[in-house]
């Protein structure tokens, strides 16, 4: 019995007494009403926040990734491409905060993969609620890892000399954009991560199609520069044209038209990855 | 009301993984309250039965209807009156036991508060308030199972799958485990449970449907069951490896079955069908003068079971069995 009384925790000693449970029951048949889309949407989303209370080493690539980003590629680049870095600054700041945002997405997908695949999500997935709130609660509790990375990006920037003409306000609506393209492109990663068997291959895919997005597009370079053959290409990039509405808030010149572009991307992003997602969870094993 | 009679009705299910028909054209009938005990081996199905039940997986042929709805169709509705305490804890491991249960709660369309309050009254009803703040992860399995079962009692569920709620927990808590789901059922609750184990199921469920490689092979109450299979079986252990033989003779005369030898040298087993034969055999030992170290007499083994039903002892795996072994059996 030793062994017993080692592996049960003090909690777990106390008798289970029956009449306690009978008496805790609901009578079958009462039940409340049912949590609607946006309760359950929030409480998974409170569930992602719990889980970075208790496991706060999975911040590790919100915090550090995007310092690393951030210094690394505005000495690197700063001094190859502009001559100096605090010129080049003002330019690469707004452009290193949605490609790191935009990395950062993908491990929400890499996540969901492990997660997915526990005994947990037996229970949620036959409970009556709303089915994509597991996933859209998933995401949204992203949001506070996206916004932590996101102050991190801007904070280093600050001390490197990046002085945005946009001011407190231009910051906040480019951030709140950026927030809301990170949400919706974040479905692309879920489908990948549903559709393939292992993390691994959701890891590959997922960098096999960042890795062109981000590197052919505005982020470093002034597409001007590129070769003329590569240049509609760049343009016409999604994250190019995020980048470019990013820049232009920040800067104080507010473009009706770039960030409606933005918007209709992620109704297009959302309207077609979020069913196709569905579709693989409630299929799935 | 017309509340219908039957919880559980399956025709020709299948469901295959692959090449694996992991279910293979099941036909079950289970009627409301009681508990319905499943039983089979690793691999025998009763997982993917139990995941299509409760519309987590769609079968790829047959029919099946829960509480009188339509598992394809009606899927929203099923959810709303069962609850699945799964296999492998469905609880989240960071997470502690009160937070799962508020999750569980809200989910469920409670307050907060309401949520709250709810999740505090199982804990101490299930003995475990003094873990209330722990993560789940650092609970011990019997802990873990009683937070599995409470998570499905946040709202008293008509139909309970539980998914061999007692493999891997000490004795103690299995008993725990057991007098929890007794509770449930004259709380009103149907309950189907798989298990692995012929005792657990002979312990608590009225009927029962022994499957393996994804067909029901039997099906009746415990008592019909054991009927068929004999009600238990004879260990005995000589103190003399030398003697075994001798005792073989003796316990086969007296009892007039076949004696297994075990691969323990000094061990024998036989099967009984009445109490009395095995007690004259001990005395026919004794009156020989063959030293017994032990001897036990105990419900027949799940293998026992399979021994009988299909003539091959269960085995481990789906497909680990080769053809010869089935066909001699069939
Ligand atoms: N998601 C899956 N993908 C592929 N094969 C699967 C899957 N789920 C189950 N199987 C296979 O289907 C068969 C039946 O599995 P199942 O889990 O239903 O058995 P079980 O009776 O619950 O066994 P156990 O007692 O080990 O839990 C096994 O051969 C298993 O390998
Ligand atoms: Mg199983």
């Amino acid at each position: 019995m030793s062994a017993v009384e080692t592996t049960e925790e003090p909690g777990g000693t106390a008798a289970v007494h029956t009449d306690k449970i009978a008496g805790v029951l609901m009578p079958t048949g009462a039940r409340p009403r049912r949590a609607g889309p946006l309760s359950a949407s929030l409480t998974y989303g409170w569930r992602a926040l719990l889980k970075i209370k208790h496991v706060p080493e999975q911040l590790f690539d919100v915090t550090v990734f995007p310092i690393m980003m951030t210094v690394m590629f505005t000495y690197i680049f700063g001094g190859a491409i502009a001559g100096s870095v605090d010129g080049y600054v003002q330019w690469l700041i707004p452009g290193i905060f949605v490609q790191t945002l935009i990395m950062i997405t993908m491990y929400t997908g890499l996540t969901l993969n492990r997660d997915i695949s526990k005994g947990v999500f037996d229970r949620f997935r036959s409970l009556p609620t709303w089915r994509p709130a597991q996933l859209v609660g998933a995401l949204l509790g992203d949001q506070v890892r996206y916004t932590l990375a996101g102050v991190i990006i801007l904070t280093v920037g600050f001390v490197m000399g990046f002085r945005p003409d946009g001011g407190a306000l231009g910051v906040l609506v480019a951030f709140a954009l950026l927030l809301v393209f990170s949400f919706s492109l974040s479905w692309v990663w879920t489908v990948i991560s549903l559709a393939v068997r292992t993390e691994q291959a959701a890891m590959g895919i997922s960098m096999f199609i960042l890795m062109p997005l981000t590197f052919a597009s505005n982020i470093f370079v002034d597409p001007r520069t590129m070769p003329s053959w590569l240049e509609p290409a760049v343009d016409v990039n999604p994250v190019s044209v995020v980048v470019t509405s990013i820049r232009e808030l920040m800067a104080g010149s507010f473009q009706a038209g770039s960030v409606a572009t933005v918007l209709l991307y992620c109704v297009v992003l959302v309207a077609l990855f979020g069913p196709i997602s569905m579709f693989i969870y409630n299929r799935k094993s | 009301m017309g509340v219908p009679e039957i919880a559980i009705e399956t025709s020709g299910l299948v469901k295959t993984f692959g090449s694996t028909r992991a279910v293979d054209g099941v036909d079950l009938t289970v009627r409301r309250g009681g508990i319905y005990g499943f039983l089979g081996p690793n691999g025998a199905g009763k997982t993917t039965v139990i995941r299509m039940l409760a519309t987590l997986l769609r079968p790829d042929a047959g029919e099946a209807h829960v509480l009188g709805h339509d598992v394809l169709t009606e899927a929203k509705v099923i959810r709303e009156k069962i609850a699945l305490t799964g296999q492998f804890a469905s609880l989240d491991e960071d997470l502690t036991g009160i937070e799962n249960l508020i999750m569980l709660g809200r989910l469920l369309g409670l307050s907060s508060r309401a949520a709250r309050s709810r999740g505090l009254d199982l804990l101490a009803a299930f003995g475990l308030s003094e873990a209330a703040e722990k993560q789940v992860k650092k609970y011990s399995g019997g802990m873990r199972r009683r937070l599995d079962i409470a998570g499905s009692l946040i709202v008293t569920p008509e139909l309970m799958f539980l998914d061999e709620p007692t493999t891997g927990i000490d004795p103690r808590s299995r008993n725990q485990v057991w007098d929890i789901i007794r509770t449930l059922v004259s709380g009103g609750t149907t309950i189907l449970l798989t298990t692995q184990y012929l005792e657990e199921a002979d312990q608590l469920a009225d009927r029962l449907a022994v499957i393996d490689h994804g067909t029901v092979i039997a099906e009746g109450t415990p008592g019909q069951l054991k009927a068929q299979v004999g009600s238990g079986a004879l260990t005995v252990r000589v103190l003399d490896e030398a003697d075994r033989e001798d005792a073989a003779r003796v316990l086969g005369e007296v009892i007039g079955a076949d004696v297994h030898r075990e691969s323990d040298p000094t061990a024998l087993t036989v099967r009984v069908d009445q109490t009395a034969r095995a007690a004259a055999a001990l005395t026919a030992l004794e009156a020989e003068d063959l030293g017994i170290e032990t001897f036990s007499l105990g419900q027949p083994s799940l293998d026992e079971v399979f021994l009988t039903l299909t003539g091959s002892p269960a085995d481990d795996s789906a497909q680990g069995t080769p053809d010869e072994t089935k066909a001699g059996a069939r």
